[in-house]
Order: structure tokens, then sequence, then C-alpha cells
């Protein structure tokens, strides 16, 4: 390849400007994803040093260890979260991304913006404005004990719904541009035909919007299973240390334990759950690319 | 039967203030003068006084624009000449690299941390800014590649043709034609990236040095060990900034699509 780089250099023409052009993506591609995904595969089966390091010895104990009861209740819960999380982000976002797409095109272009706005906005500072929120005898207390609602300060922060609030919060966007992105697509015309001849607004509903937007569901709960099942700051933030997630367990073995090597195989565990999620999601829609996506 | 009934619009309406509860929250506690949060002691510039005297903050903030630039600019000419390249070369395997190269943005974010701080240590580079610079830089790509690819389907091939057969070589055709064109696609994806490198926290957890706080970082730790209201003011700026950027690129993004449409009517 530098050989070649070199030639083009003397020669100069368009397939060689070209390649020129495509080669700092394929170094760095190389040298900066290819090549850290493969040492993180080679890594899980290696050993962890006694006290510090790795030892280059091949073994499946790291993928074993997964399966010991401490580990694999993590998963679970994990993955319940995740479930929990992605159901209500439907229930929420799905009439939202579909209500949007109706709405005039002067309003269409205002709401993306203000869609926008929050979600370029760091999650840390959003998040921090739930725990001023959800604080002891914080807002929410306050606000619910004046209208006599509770007696007692309900005390949300650190609990397991507050971490689902800030799941909800954070990756809400993702499922509303998508189906938005595929709501607006929607031929109204059809549902329009089905009212004509004589279907309830929910029957039209039901048999048409939906099974035409289903691919932007899909690829809602794509992009908002994945990422809930690694967003281990809103656990840290939210939840205190009662909500432990896949995400906590591998920076803790990270930072904390120094097990690298079980870090690892937690990450290609987790990799090979979301790249399934992924493929499954291609079979049932047919479709290459997320929509969404960008 | 495409209008929205009015139970809908108050649907939009309330999600949306939900949206921006938690903001205006963090914006209007930051002028509070009492040290506790849950208490209302009266309108002051206290917190941002304070902030303006803090040199740690400050060198973080230093540190998040140096590394928020660095790692956007490299992203744009990487993806850029990338983007423009890839549809012209011959190459073996291309169709992989491209997908791998968009990994970045598609795997956890933890995974893609843990990545990098196991493999920067295989090689020996020292934790800090370059290291930081290396993982913002490979998740920025991807924006800035895909916007630009996206912006050149768009664009109309018989002007470089054109261009062509009035003698033009490979590279003026590339500066006089097609850079002009894909500009706003690679400043929003810039923009993009330097607001993606600006909020992110969890890459930058494992691949920073100790002696390397970027404004994330800081707020992060802050945020679990005790808050000050300092952290009120300084979200409050960031979310200025953030507001600013994001304004300049979706006003980039329209001055690109006028662009398109003048075009488009020139076609016609």
């Amino acid at each position: 390849m530098i050989k070649r780089a070199f030639e083009c250099f003397r020669q100069l023409n368009i397939n060689c400007v070209a390649f020129l052009a495509v080669l700092p993506l394929f170094v760095f591609t190389f040298m900066f994803v290819i090549g850290p995904l493969i040492y993180m595969l080679v890594l899980s089966f290696l050993q962890r040093a006694e006290v510090w390091g790795i030892v280059n010895k091949f073994t499946f104990k790291n993928y074993m260890d997964i399966f010991e009861p401490v580990y694999l209740k993590t998963f679970i819960e994990s993955f319940k979260l995740a479930i929990t999380t992605t159901i209500l982000i439907m229930i929420i976002g799905y009439p939202f991304g579909y209500f949007m797409a109706k709405l005039d095109a002067k309003w269409k272009k205002r709401m993306m913006l203000l869609i926008f706005i929050p979600f370029w906005t760091s999650s840390l500072i959003r998040l921090y404005g739930w725990i001023i929120i959800f604080r002891a005898n914080g807002i929410l207390d306050k606000l619910l004990m004046a209208l006599n609602i509770t007696e007692e300060p309900l005390k949300l922060l650190y609990t397991y719904p507050a971490v689902v609030v800030g799941m909800i919060y954070v990756l809400l966007p993702f499922m509303i541009f998508s189906v938005y992105s595929s709501a607006e697509k929607l031929d109204w015309s059809l549902v329009e035909a089905a009212r004509d001849l004589g279907a309830s607004s929910m029957q039209a509903f039901f048999t048409i919007s939906l099974k035409l937007t289903l691919p932007g569901l899909l690829s809602g709960v794509v992009l908002t299973f994945i990422p809930s099942m690694g967003l281990f700051f809103i656990a840290d933030i939210l939840g205190g240390n009662k909500v432990v997630l896949v995400g906590n367990l591998i920076q803790e073995q990270l930072m904390k334990a120094h097990n690298w090597p079980f870090a690892a195989a937690l990450s290609v565990v987790l990799m090979i759950l979301t790249s399934v999620m992924i493929y499954i999601y291609r079979r049932i829609s047919n479709v290459k690319e997320l929509e969404g996506l960008v | 039967m495409k209008n929205n009934t009015r139970l809908a619009n108050i649907y939009l309406g309330f999600i949306l203030a939900l949206m921006y509860l938690p903001i205006i929250i963090v914006i209007v506690y930051s002028f509070n003068s009492s040290k506790i949060s849950s208490v209302w002691g009266g309108f002051s510039f206290k917190w941002y006084k304070e902030l303006l005297r803090d040199k740690s903050m400050f060198d973080a903030v230093v540190n998040s624009l140096i590394l928020a630039s660095t790692s956007s600019i490299l992203a744009a000419i990487i993806g850029t000449l990338a983007a423009v390249g890839m549809p012209k070369v011959n190459l073996p395997g291309k169709g992989v690299v491209e997908y791998l190269s968009t990994l970045p943005i598609m795997i956890p974010e933890i995974i893609l941390g843990m990545v990098f701080l196991t493999y920067f240590s295989l090689i020996r580079l020292p934790f800090g800014m370059l290291t930081l610079v290396i993982a913002h830089t490979s998740f920025c790509i991807p924006y800035v590649y895909m916007l630009v690819k996206a912006r050149l389907v768009g664009i109309d091939k018989s002007l470089a043709e054109a261009a062509k057969d009035l003698g033009a070589s490979e590279i003026r055709v590339f500066f006089d034609i097609t850079l002009p064109l894909i500009l706003p696609a690679i400043l929003s994806g810039m923009l993009l990236s330097f607001a993606m490198s600006l909020d992110d926290v969890v890459i930058s957890i494992f691949v920073t040095g100790v002696n390397t706080n970027t404004l994330p970082i800081k707020i992060y730790t802050q945020l679990r060990t005790g808050v000050t209201p300092k952290i009120n003011a300084l979200s409050t700026l960031m979310l200025g900034a953030n507001l600013l950027i994001c304004l300049l690129s979706v006003w980039i993004g329209k001055q690109g699509s006028h662009h398109k449409e003048y075009l488009e009517m020139e076609g016609n």
C-alpha cells in the first residue's frame, strides 16, 4: 500500500488521486477501529495476572464467569431495564413522531428544531435537571405534597423509576426521529381511501398507517435498545449504587477490579447481542440502512 | 385526515414541555443565590462569578474546546477526502472498510471506551490529550463521512463533466466545483462532530489521563460526589454554547439547501 502511495505521487492520475484521498480513512480505520476490536477479542481469551496486568495464556474462563449468578443477574437486570425502557419509549415516542408527521410543513420544521436542541445539549446537564426534580424534598416532592397527592416526600432519586425516567429522557429523540421519518413518507391518500370505504379511524390506523410506519418503529426500537444496555452513567447518576447494568459492570471491571480480560469478554457478549438485534431487525424490515440514523 | 386533532396537538406540546423542563430548571437555579438547590434564595449572579475564579474549571473548558476543535477538523479532513474518493477508487474490500469505519457510532459507547483503553495501553500511547483526540476523531469521522456522502449523491454530475470537458484537471474540478457544493455538508458534519465531542463523557472517562480533565468529565465527577451550585452556572453557559452551535448548523444546512434549490431551478 505504501509502495502504491509513492507510485501515485509520481503519476497523479484519477485513480491514484482517489486512492490518496481514501488512504487516511483506511489507515485510521485499520489502526484505531479494526485493531482495537481485534485486540478486544484476543484479550477476552487471555488470563488476568495475579495482581495487575494480563498473562498471555489462552482460556475460556472469562466467558464461563459470565454465567456466575452474580453476573448473569446483571445481564438479566440490564435486559429487563432495556426492554422496559424501549416499550415505554415506544408508547410515548410513536404517537409523537406520528402526530408530528401530520403537522403542516412550517410546524414540522419548528418541531424538528425544538427536539434537536435538547438532543444536542449535554445529556449530563439534562440529567442534572432531573436530579434537582427528583431529589428528596426537591421540586417533585414539594409539588406532590402541595397538591395533597402524597403525604411524605417520595425520595425518588436513586431509585429504579428514576433511572427509567432518565433512560427514556435521553433516548426518546431516537424513536421520535425514526417514526417521524417513516410517517412523513406515508401516503395519506391510502388512509383516506380506507376511510371512504367505511373503515373506522382506528381500523384505518391499524391496517394502514401502523403497517407502513413499522420500519420506522423498528429502527427506533433498535436505536433505543442498543444504547440502553450500555448507558452506565445514567444508572450511576440517577440510580446511585442500586441499579447495576452491564455497562456499570464493564466499567467496574475495567477501572476498579482491573480485570481487563473479563471486561473484554463482557463487551464481546454485549456486542454480539447488539449485532443480533441489528441482524434480526434487518431481516424483518428488509431495510438496508437504519432509518433516521443520519 | 391529515390534520391533527386538538388532543394530538396537546400531546405534542406536553411531551415537548417535559423535554425542556429539566433544562429550564437548571437555568433557573443557576441564578439562585441559596446554596441548597431546593430552596429559592433570590436572584443573583454569585455562581457565575465564582465560576470565573475557578482555575481548574477554566482548564477543563480549554481542554474541551481544544479536543472538540482538533477532532472535528481531523474528522472533516479524513471524512471528506474519503467520501469524495470512495466512489472513484478501485480497492478490494472498500465496502468492508466503509462499514467498519462507521462502527464507532453503531456500537455502544461503553464498548468503544473499553476497547480504546485496552488498545492504547497495549501500544503504549500516553493517556491524555493525544488519546482523547484519537478516540473522539474515530466517532466524529462517520458523521462527516455520511453527511458528505449523502450530499455528493444529490449533486448534478454534469457540472463536473462540463468542467472536465473544458479541460479542468481532476484536482481543479474538486476545488472549483465539488468542494463549494459539498461545503455545507462538511460544515454541518463538523459542527455535529464538535457538539458530540463536547458532550462525550463515556468514552472520555476511559481514555483520559490523570491530569487531563474535560468539561463533561468534571461535571460527571461533581454530580457523583457532591454538587456545588457552580455546576448550574456552568451548565447554563454550556447550554448557551450548544444552542449557538445547533442554530449555526441549521442555518448552514439551510444555506446549502437554498443553493441546491437554486441549482435545480437553473436546471429546469
